[in-house]
């Protein structure tokens, strides 16, 4: 896009793409900081005016509050650091050339199609139970008392399940970058007398960094509204209360929109020193 | 040192096979050209002795050494891609470190070659840029500085000139020639461009479908080529071939004449034709002769400028000991002595 016109025909072709997403943000942007200003309880008398600061100030001082955004990033952490080092190993098996290739690489995608909730669920009742889950089995095979994972370890199980519905996306995009990466380079630093490792190393992972920012970015944009796999599996108890869990609790279960539209703000402020501080970190590698 | 023996080395890719048995000895400090039309292997041959591929069967010998099963960073040999294989992240600097880095040398052993190799290639004011801020022939000549770093026994170059523009090309065939010279380093160095060939190599070994046609130096290939590809291989342009009655008085099967042993003239000559279209190089002019009845078209070099226009009539005369001499399956007779 070289000349002025060229600029000012792409401006006015991008238009309209940009007035439906701002009208798709600003609406829900502006009604939540709008009732994050009131008091209102829709069971218990509706609207009751003004209250300036008042929901935020509750909802910071709650108790519940600072555990929960411990625990929100604790689950982003957890399932990035996962899916990236798990993603990219995964990847690089994927890379070699195999028997039935193309029905792996199928396979490997599947997770990514179950719907959070049905896999969450599969999880819990299927591998995670106590009694009768495949785990028990194993932890008894071996002579050990079985976990209860859904009490004893919630945070570990929500992390593995988000991770194992994650995990697809990040080998796909990963296993993409790496066959992009030019075969003589590999060749070429082989005949350098770089080792298997190294050649990981210096050649591979940097040439990685892009596909691994772009991984990092979109999954945290979405892992920190993860809400399903919370609901159907602790519900929120035992320390695996989100914050986007607790806006949901405050909002519908305590019917009080001032308080959870407050709660938003904050998911909103968070999502951003969040986004800024990836920003920073991976940045370097996005303008290359 | 870098004396490097073929001995009976075979490729096939899974039933293919593209290199048939074939030996093959380079030696020491030599500039060995592989020269071929597309596909007959060249590339495959110079991985075979890289070691980036896996010999079907046969040795290789370096340095009296039998390489057959050792992995390429053993082979002390370097190599320069076609596609230059820089490593886009790091600074020029750090690309022609890497394969020290890796040998684990000191750093100030490194610096001191890195800066030596700079010196040569005149790039000591890139290392800090990364290779996609440099131009084509800067690029070859981080190439090139990767590899010298090594002081390895022998190079090997794929088509390192392709991706240039003419004039560069010209230029930096010089640089290597010159870096030839003065290293006295064993080069195995791939093209299909047969002027590439000729400039620079001692020994050309001319490849087709995998097999060997003939190994020698450029002015004996150019003299006395040992069948009819190589005949039309090497020189340019190519080499005029006649069949038929014409090549019968000579006792050949087919005759071939090269475009600088044809005498043009106007008035009087051996062979009449008719001119077609005439390429004016300024110190040469290339003629298409038709309608001779020998060949569909000949082509001539008249030094200088010669004016005959199109569509007038010309005579040629062939050198009568620069006519080669082919029989039926294409082996060269050698040329007529003249009686
Ligand atoms: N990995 C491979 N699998 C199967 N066939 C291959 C493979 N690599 C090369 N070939 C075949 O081997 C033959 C020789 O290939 P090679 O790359 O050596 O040609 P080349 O002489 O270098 O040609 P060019 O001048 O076009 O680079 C070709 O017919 C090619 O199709
Ligand atoms: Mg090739």
């Amino acid at each position: 896009m070289a000349t002025q016109h060229s600029r000012s025909a792409a401006r006015f072709m991008m238009a309209p793409a940009v007035v439906l997403l701002l009208g798709w943000m600003l609406v829900p942007l502006t009604m939540t900081l709008y009732f994050s200003f009131k008091k209102y309880l829709p069971l218990r008398g509706g609207d009751l005016g003004w209250v300036g600061f008042d929901n935020y100030v509750r909802f910071v001082s709650s108790s519940s509050f600072w555990p929960s955004v411990q625990t929100t990033l604790v689950i982003v952490g957890g399932v990035l650091a996962i899916t990236l080092v798990l993603g990219t190993l995964l990847a690089l098996l994927l890379d070699q050339p195999m028997w039935g290739q193309g029905i792996v690489r199928i396979l490997v995608i599947a997770p990514f199609f179950v719907m959070p909730t049905v896999s969450a669920l599969i999880w819990k009742n299927m591998f995670m139970d106590p009694n009768y889950g495949l785990f028990s089995y194993l932890w008894e095979f071996f002579g050990a008392e079985p976990i209860q994972w859904m009490s004893q370890a919630s945070l570990t199980s929500i992390v593995i399940i988000v991770s194992w519905q994650w995990l697809p996306f990040a080998t796909l995009i990963l296993l993409t970058a790496i066959q992009s990466l030019d075969s003589e380079q590999l060749e070429a630093s082989e005949m350098d007398g770089a080792t298997t490792i190294k050649r990981f190393w210096h050649i591979i992972l940097p040439h990685l960094s892009r596909a691994m920012t772009v991984v990092l970015l979109i999954q945290t944009i979405f892992l920190l509204s993860i809400f399903a796999e919370i609901f159907v599996t602790t519900g929120g108890a035992f320390g695996s209360k989100t914050l986007t869990y607790l806006i949901f609790q405050r909002v519908l279960e305590s019917q009080n929109v001032g308080l959870g539209s407050a709660g938003g703000v904050y998911a909103i402020i968070l999502a951003n020193i969040v986004a800024i501080f990836l920003m920073r970190i991976v940045g370097k590698n996005l303008d290359k | 040192m870098g004396r490097i023996v073929l001995n009976q080395v075979a490729k096939s890719f899974g039933d293919t096979q593209v290199i048939p048995p074939l030996d093959l000895a380079i030696e020491d400090g030599e500039f060995t050209v592989f020269v071929g039309p597309s596909g007959c292997g060249k590339s495959t041959l110079l991985r075979l002795i890289a070691g980036l591929e896996d010999i079907t069967s046969g040795h290789i010998d370096i340095d009296g050494v039998d390489a057959t099963n050792l992995k390429p960073a053993d082979r002390k040999l370097a190599m320069v891609f076609q596609s230059y294989a820089l490593y886009p992240h790091m600074t020029v600097r750090k690309n022609i470190a890497f394969p020290l880095k890796m040998a684990g040398l000191s750093a100030e052993e490194t610096n001191r070659r890195v800066q030596a190799a700079a010196d040569v290639l005149s790039l000591t004011d890139y290392l800090d840029r990364r290779p996609g801020q440099l131009s084509g022939g800067q690029r070859q000549r981080v190439a090139i500085g990767r590899a010298i770093v090594r002081e390895p026994s022998a190079f090997l170059f794929d088509e390192p000139l392709s991706n240039l523009d003419a004039a560069l090309r010209v230029g930096m065939r010089l640089e290597i020639s010159e870096l030839h010279k003065r290293l006295a380093t064993t080069m195995i160095y791939v093209t299909h461009d047969q002027v590439e060939a000729m400039t620079m190599a001692d020994k050309i070994v001319v490849l087709q479908k995998g097999l060997i046609e003939q190994v020698g130096s450029p002015l004996e290939l150019y003299r006395s080529p040992r069948n009819r590809f190589v005949a039309g291989f090497i020189g340019s342009p190519k080499m005029n071939f006649i069949e038929g009655a014409e090549a019968a008085k000579h006792n050949a099967h087919c005759i071939g004449v090269r475009p600088e042993h044809l005498e043009a003239s106007a008035t009087e000559g051996q062979w009449k034709g008719v001119v077609g279209v005439s390429e004016h190089l300024g110190s040469d002019t290339f003629l298409h002769v038709h309608e001779t009845g020998l060949a569909p078209s000949l082509t001539v070099r008249a030094s200088g400028e010669f004016d005959l226009a199109y569509g007038d009539t010309i005579y040629l005369n062939p050198r009568a000991d620069s006519i080669h001499r082919f029989d039926a399956e294409g082996v060269s007779l050698g040329t007529e002595q003249p009686a």
